[in-house]
């Protein structure tokens, strides 16, 4: 072995490295931390025994406890699921209405709804179900069929104006410009509903034009156009609008109006996701 | 038991064959085994201050998980709880929830600027007589000694064959060093649960497995670093003793080996003095180097391995009271006063000269000279501690103060973001908050929750139907937080803009706790 130095400063062995003249001083290491580093070499081989560890072409060794974390989040969900099973046939025993009566179920039910809401309903209606034009918003105090638990259940299972299931709601609007009124006649019906709802308007507000509201509109509407839910007719005396959010679009909407639909959920979903649904959507906030 | 060489001399002290770990210019190789150390009992004042340090600090761990504070009959009565299931902390009249975690930020930030104030003014007391290593170190080597005997008996044990007796006193030492880390892990546990009920659980094996299992791992690591490891983990794993260097400076108290009245040293004092030669106090005895726990020689200067413990004071004392010299031979000193004594000993200021001990003596008596200096107490009043003290005392009279003015009351209000307001069809706004009463008091409250300054607010819950211009009232329970889903409704017309501040206010009925949370109320650009 080569004969040892020792560095004139700090009188401490040098390892007989050196760089550029920097020679590295040797301040042994615990032999006891050695062997720990040894052990966690020793841990290392083991684990990469036990789990999977190596990745090959096609997947990963196995490991020979046959740990997979997708079959651990499988157990995750199985234990999940039969937690709540309970619970789930409950809700499928109970009308709405009692769902929503019972602080527990609805406490379970309304988070189900929630995240249920997020995945199938929130591309149209929002995630926050603020809904946009045309898209109804569900937090408010206006239901185009209904707001109480039952008539929302009803809705999300048969959807509207869905042509796959014949319970759906359905209703259409005439389109008054294809011959049904004269141009002037529709700018006079769009002043008389713009003033409905106390909206700025260019159109004049006309005796004509009331009379014609009368004539052709307050069937479903109803008088003052208060709204038909049995029919999917929205009231057009207040500060909602589903399209029409000013005077011109009252006119285009008389004219050739749109109608939104909407899935039927129950074959879908299941019952007791349409319930939960059912449960979020009227405690939004407008619930009737 | 003695043998020859241990015997007193005729000067009438005792030298020891020891030498220190760290030997300066020793070879070693890249890794280094752990040289064994046996420290010797100790006797002197250090000694026994560190017995009274040591007999609080273990009475202070193994009794306060079971002494009681009375909360009335909705708290836990126990003196300190840390209920991490609830997430309470109890700490005699202070309850701390996990909001109010910046007390305990606050307690470790005055533990760190503590330590730097105790270091910088008397060193590492810290690590020789509080810390928890230092305590069990010590509490596991009462129990070596009245196993194995003292350090020879110990040295001549571990260098004899296996036999019966060594057999039974390794088995009788390792099995109390496990009970003292059985009880030492089953201690900490209580902090955290019902102290009594939990002990009727372990006995009866119906704890839940994470008190077993804290148990298991704390007599695992206590037993390790008391037991086996003890001096490796202050030198290996500690941070404190790197960071200890930036703490100190010439005016702290460390110590110290007072080279200046002990160099030259020599085992054989009278026979040099005979000859003409000079010599110094120092008897080369390695008395201090014995009783050492670190295993350390003091007398290399300092060095991180030395926790300050100051046992190499006692044993040196004792042996200067022997031979008739003066105490303090080793002493806690500044570098300040030992650089002055150097420097008088040498006789310039260059403290590589050559040591005269004369110089440091009065010619006439003998005895140490009135120009040496000596350890000055007020050299812990300057600048730097009282900066230290200033800001340490600072924040803990903050906290204080903050914790004495602290409502027991609080609320805390979420704005709904999606959506951010609801038109209504009456042409109202109506938006939505996630309001959470938090009721801090150990007693059921009745909590009135109101609007403030929003122009034709109303108010309503979720869970029911029917406006509330005037607020609701609510139970909260004892200690609980109550979430709340209320609706605000107001006039857009009335309001100034489309985005008006308004405040919740929580206001205990019997009592005089009013809170208020800002928040803001949105409806539609106009």
């Amino acid at each position: 072995m080569a004969l040892k130095e020792i560095d004139e400063i700090s009188g401490t062995e040098t390892t007989g490295h050196e760089w550029d003249g920097i020679k590295e001083l040797n301040t042994p290491l615990p032999r006891w931390w050695l062997y720990t580093f040894y052990a966690t070499i020793v841990w290392a081989v083991g684990y990469c025994i036990a789990y999977p560890a190596v990745p090959l072409v096609g997947e990963a060794t196995r490991g020979v406890l046959g740990w997979s974390s997708r079959a651990d989040l499988d157990k995750t969900l199985d234990a999940a699921q039969a937690a709540q099973a309970g619970m789930i046939e409950r809700i499928a025993a109970t009308d709405v209405s009692d769902i929503i009566a019972d602080a527990e179920m609805e406490r379970f039910a309304r988070s189900a709804g929630a995240s249920l809401f997020k995945v199938n309903c929130s591309q149209c209606h929002g995630s926050g179900a603020a809904g946009s034009i045309g898209y109804p918003n569900l937090n408010d105090d206006e239901w185009l069929w209904g707001g109480a638990p039952e008539a929302i259940y009803t809705t999300i299972s048969h959807g509207v104006r869905f042509a796959d299931d014949e319970n759906a709601r359905f209703s259409e609007m005439p389109a008054f410009g294809a011959g049904l009124l004269e141009r002037e006649q529709i700018f006079e019906v769009a002043g008389y509903v713009a003033s409905l709802s106390g909206m700025e308007s260019v159109y004049p507000v006309t005796e004509e034009g009331a009379q014609l509201f009368a004539d052709n509109c307050a069937s479903c509407h109803g008088t003052g156009g208060t709204g038909m839910q049995d029919v999917g007719a929205p009231p057009l005396n207040n500060a909602i609008a589903l399209y029409a959010e000013n005077a011109d679009a009252i006119v285009a909407q008389v004219t050739a109006p749109r109608h939104g639909v909407m899935p039927a959920w129950q074959a879908k979903l299941g019952d007791v996701a349409v319930k939960e649904l059912a449960v979020y959507v009227h405690g939004l906030g407008g619930g009737q | 038991m003695l043998d020859e060489k241990h015997k007193p001399t005729e000067q009438g002290f005792e030298t020891f064959d020891v030498e220190a770990v760290n030997k300066a210019g020793r070879r070693q190789p890249l890794y280094a085994a752990r040289k064994k150390v046996f420290p010797k009992r100790a006797e002197g004042n250090f000694r026994r201050f560190k017995w009274i340090v040591m007999a609080i600090t273990l009475t202070i761990y193994y009794v306060t998980p079971w002494l009681k504070w009375d909360r009335g009959p909705y708290a836990p009565d126990q003196f300190v709880l840390i209920n991490l299931e609830a997430r309470r902390f109890y700490f005699a009249f202070i309850e701390i929830w996990p909001q109010e975690f910046y007390y305990v930020a606050g307690m470790l930030v005055m533990a760190g600027i503590g330590l730097f104030l105790i270091t910088s003014t008397v060193g590492r007391a810290w690590c020789g007589y509080a810390c928890p290593q230092t305590v069990w170190v010590d509490l596991f080597l009462v129990v070596e000694r009245a196993v194995e005997g003292d350090r020879n008996q110990r040295i001549k044990l571990d260098k004899a064959p296996w036999s019966a007796d060594k057999l039974v006193r390794r088995v009788l030492k390792h099995g109390t060093w496990l009970l003292i880390a059985v009880s030492t892990g089953g201690a900490w546990i209580f902090y955290f649960a019902d102290a009594h009920e939990l002990l009727d659980q372990l006995i009866h094996f119906e704890a839940p497995m994470v008190a077993y299992g804290t148990i298991a791992v704390l007599t695992f690591t206590t037993y390790t670093f008391g037991g086996l490891m003890r001096e490796q983990v202050c030198t290996y794993m500690c941070p404190w003793p790197r960071i200890q260097a930036a703490m100190l400076d010439e005016y702290s108290l460390t110590v110290t080996y007072n080279e200046w009245r002990g160099d030259p040293r020599s085992k054989h004092a009278k026979k040099m003095a005979a000859e003409g030669k000079p010599v110094g106090d120092c008897v080369d005895c390695n008395a201090c180097v014995a009783v050492c726990p670190m295993g350390i020689d003091i007398r290399d200067g300092q060095q991180l391995e030395c926790i300050t413990c100051a046992l190499c004071i006692d044993a040196c004392d004792n042996v200067m009271d022997k031979i008739g010299k003066e105490r303090g031979l080793i002493s806690y000193a500044t570098l300040n006063d030992y650089n002055e004594n150097m420097a008088l000993a040498t006789g310039s200021d260059l403290a590589a000269s050559h040591i005269v001990p004369a110089n440091v003596r009065d010619r006439a008596t003998g005895k140490l000279s009135d120009r040496v200096r000596h350890t000055n107490w007020r050299s812990i009043f300057r600048l730097r501690t009282l900066v230290y003290f200033l800001v340490w005392g600072g924040i803990g009279l903050g906290m204080l103060t903050v914790l004495a003015l602290r409502s027991s009351l609080d609320i805390n209000v979420l704005h709904d973001r999606n959506p951010l307001y609801v038109q209504l069809g009456s042409g109202d706004v109506r938006n939505g908050y996630d309001v959470k009463i938090l009721n801090m008091a150990n007693e059921p409250r009745r909590i009135e929750l109101s609007l403030s300054g929003l122009p034709t607010g109303t108010m309503s819950l979720a869970s029911d139907t029917g406006e509330r211009p005037d607020g609701v009232t609510l139970d909260v329970e004892p200690d609980k937080v109550m979430p709340v889903r209320v609706y605000v409704t107001a006039d857009p017309a009335a309001l100034d803009g489309s985005n008006v501040e308004f405040n919740f206010v929580a206001r205990n009925i019997g009592g005089p706790e009013q809170v208020a949370s800002k928040v803001k109320f949105h409806s539609p650009e106009r």
